[in-house]
């Protein structure tokens, strides 16, 4: 079925499709919409969630973890200081290895004080141990809010799926809705190891893990998000084999014979593709390698296609305020590291508590990183693109 | 007896653990102080059993039986909390 939705109203849709037993959740800007519309959905009996209006994130998603431990289907979704707020509970669901969707609408983090999109908020949590999804658009973030609820619970982790606030979750798109009963189908039941409600089998969770274990088991997590990607790609392929749209680890656009690319995530991406189809008419050799599954870092697939370009342009919609300029500039200048084939790298950090980012300033972008593989050399390896007073 | 520990390809997989696993982790070796119980003065009004935060007071039949010292972490709460017309658990220092 082919419908009007904004990135909001289409997470609260696949929601409703999936049905979860239990949202625990709290409100906050932009990501409002979609307990609201969900609130409606379990209000009106269309679906027969249970539903948790929490006082605060932290609650939220300590019922979210609680529900999760007991063998419910769970969700949440949230945005900038709400996923702050849920920081602590990220890393608890996560070694419980507790299966759960967050759909989060980026927002900038304060201070100051701002509701519009950065990737700050997710990034924060990247080593939280919750695989992150990043969309590009409406039909991307529905079509993986689906997803992410199999690769959950087939990896054994929880999951986020990522919206750029406002640009994403406010814009109304044309997407295509998956047939209310196939979702269902295509998830299944959740495969439940225990419960804590079981009262036939009780089990201790979560218990003091000092010297003697705690490596043990968080060498164990780490083992389970080494073993995620190729989960992630079977559901990716299952979901295309359903229903037609197939979804890649890293999006590549017209990379095979790109010079100079650029490296960017969510909705800058479809930005950048706008840039390229102008550039490409211009008879000029440019690309796009959109990172679209962040975590797992997708490192070998990652290497092999950012290495295809002579110039890679990496734009970063935060900055890890720590001299190393951007999350992906630094990850992708750490995996380059043992490569013998190293494009030249230059770090744009742009679109900071929602800065508008243009088609023209990408185009900008691609010819400064021509003007770079024209004299093979980078002027400056970090800018803080569209900012005054640089 | 040393056991062998697990290896992290060994252990159950998001930290669960059987039921009841605190009657394991026996907490009597923090003490420092030491609850002995009189039973001749004691009334077995169970308020000792009531405050104690662990489960170091033995009851049978409604009535305190004494000191469990395999999880007694020696704080103190039965004594202080013990009528004080009758003071039946008294502190003393623990020697090891």
């Amino acid at each position: 079925m082919i419908v009007a939705r904004t990135g909001n109203e289409a997470m609260a849709e696949a929601m409703r499709q999936i049905n979860p037993d239990v949202v625990a959740a709290y409100p906050i800007t932009p990501a409002t919409e979609v307990v609201q519309l969900f609130a409606s959905f379990v209000h009106d009996g269309v679906v027969t969630t249970e539903f948790v209006p929490a006082e605060s994130e932290h609650s939220a998603i300590s019922a979210c973890v609680g529900a999760a431990a007991a063998g419910a289907r769970v969700m949440t979704s949230t945005a900038s200081q709400g996923l702050a707020l849920m920081h602590e509970i990220l890393f608890i669901g996560a070694g419980l290895r507790l299966p759960m969707v967050i759909c989060l609408v980026n927002r900038a983090l304060s201070s100051p004080i701002n509701i519009h999109c950065d990737h700050s908020d997710s990034l924060a949590s990247r080593d939280s141990g919750w695989i992150q999804i990043f969309s590009e658009n409406t039909q991307e973030a529905y079509d993986s809010t689906i997803m992410a609820v199999k690769m959950s619970e087939e990896a054994l982790l929880p999951a986020m799926v990522t919206t750029d606030g406002f640009i994403i979750s406010h814009g109304m798109e044309r997407i295509e809705l998956v047939d209310d009963a196939e979702v269902p189908k295509f998830l299944g039941e959740r495969k439940v190891r225990y419960s804590l409600l079981n009262v036939e089998d009780p089990i201790t969770l979560g218990a003091l893990d000092l010297q003697d274990y705690y490596f043990e088991h968080k060498r164990s997590e780490i083992d389970a998000m080494n073993h995620t990607l190729p989960i992630i790609e079977k559901v990716q392929k299952e979901f295309g084999d359903r229903f037609g749209r197939y979804y890649p680890i890293i999006d590549e656009f017209m990379m095979d014979d790109a010079e100079v690319a650029v490296m960017a995530m969510g909705s800058t991406g479809g930005t950048t593709k706008v840039a390229i189809k102008r550039l490409r008419e211009k008879g000029k050799k440019v690309g796009l390698i959109r990172c679209r599954i962040y975590r797992p870092f997708p490192k070998e697939a990652m290497l092999k296609t950012i290495t295809k370009a002579k110039v890679l342009g990496i734009m970063d919609r935060a900055d890890t305020l720590s001299t190393l300029g951007g999350h992906l500039y630094s990850e992708c200048r750490s995996i380059l590291f043992e490569s013998n084939k190293r494009p030249l790298l230059k770090n744009y950090i742009y679109g900071l508590g929602g800065r508008d980012i243009s088609i023209e300033e990408i185009e900008a972008v691609f010819d400064d990183l021509l003007m770079i593989h024209k004299s093979n050399k980078v002027d400056k390896d970090i800018v803080y693109y569209g900012v005054r007073g640089e | 007896m040393k056991k062998e520990k697990k290896g992290w390809k060994e252990i159950p997989i998001g930290l669960v653990l059987e039921g009841g696993t605190s009657k394991k982790f026996e907490t009597g070796d923090w003490r420092s102080d030491k609850p002995i119980w009189d039973p001749k003065k004691c009334t077995h009004c169970l308020i000792c059993w009531i405050y104690c935060p662990d489960t170091a007071i033995i009851i049978k039949d409604g009535k305190v039986q004494g000191i469990d010292y395999r999880y007694c972490k020696g704080c103190g709460i039965c004594a202080e909390e013990c009528p004080p017309k009758i003071r039946a658990i008294t502190m003393v220092r623990e020697e090891k």
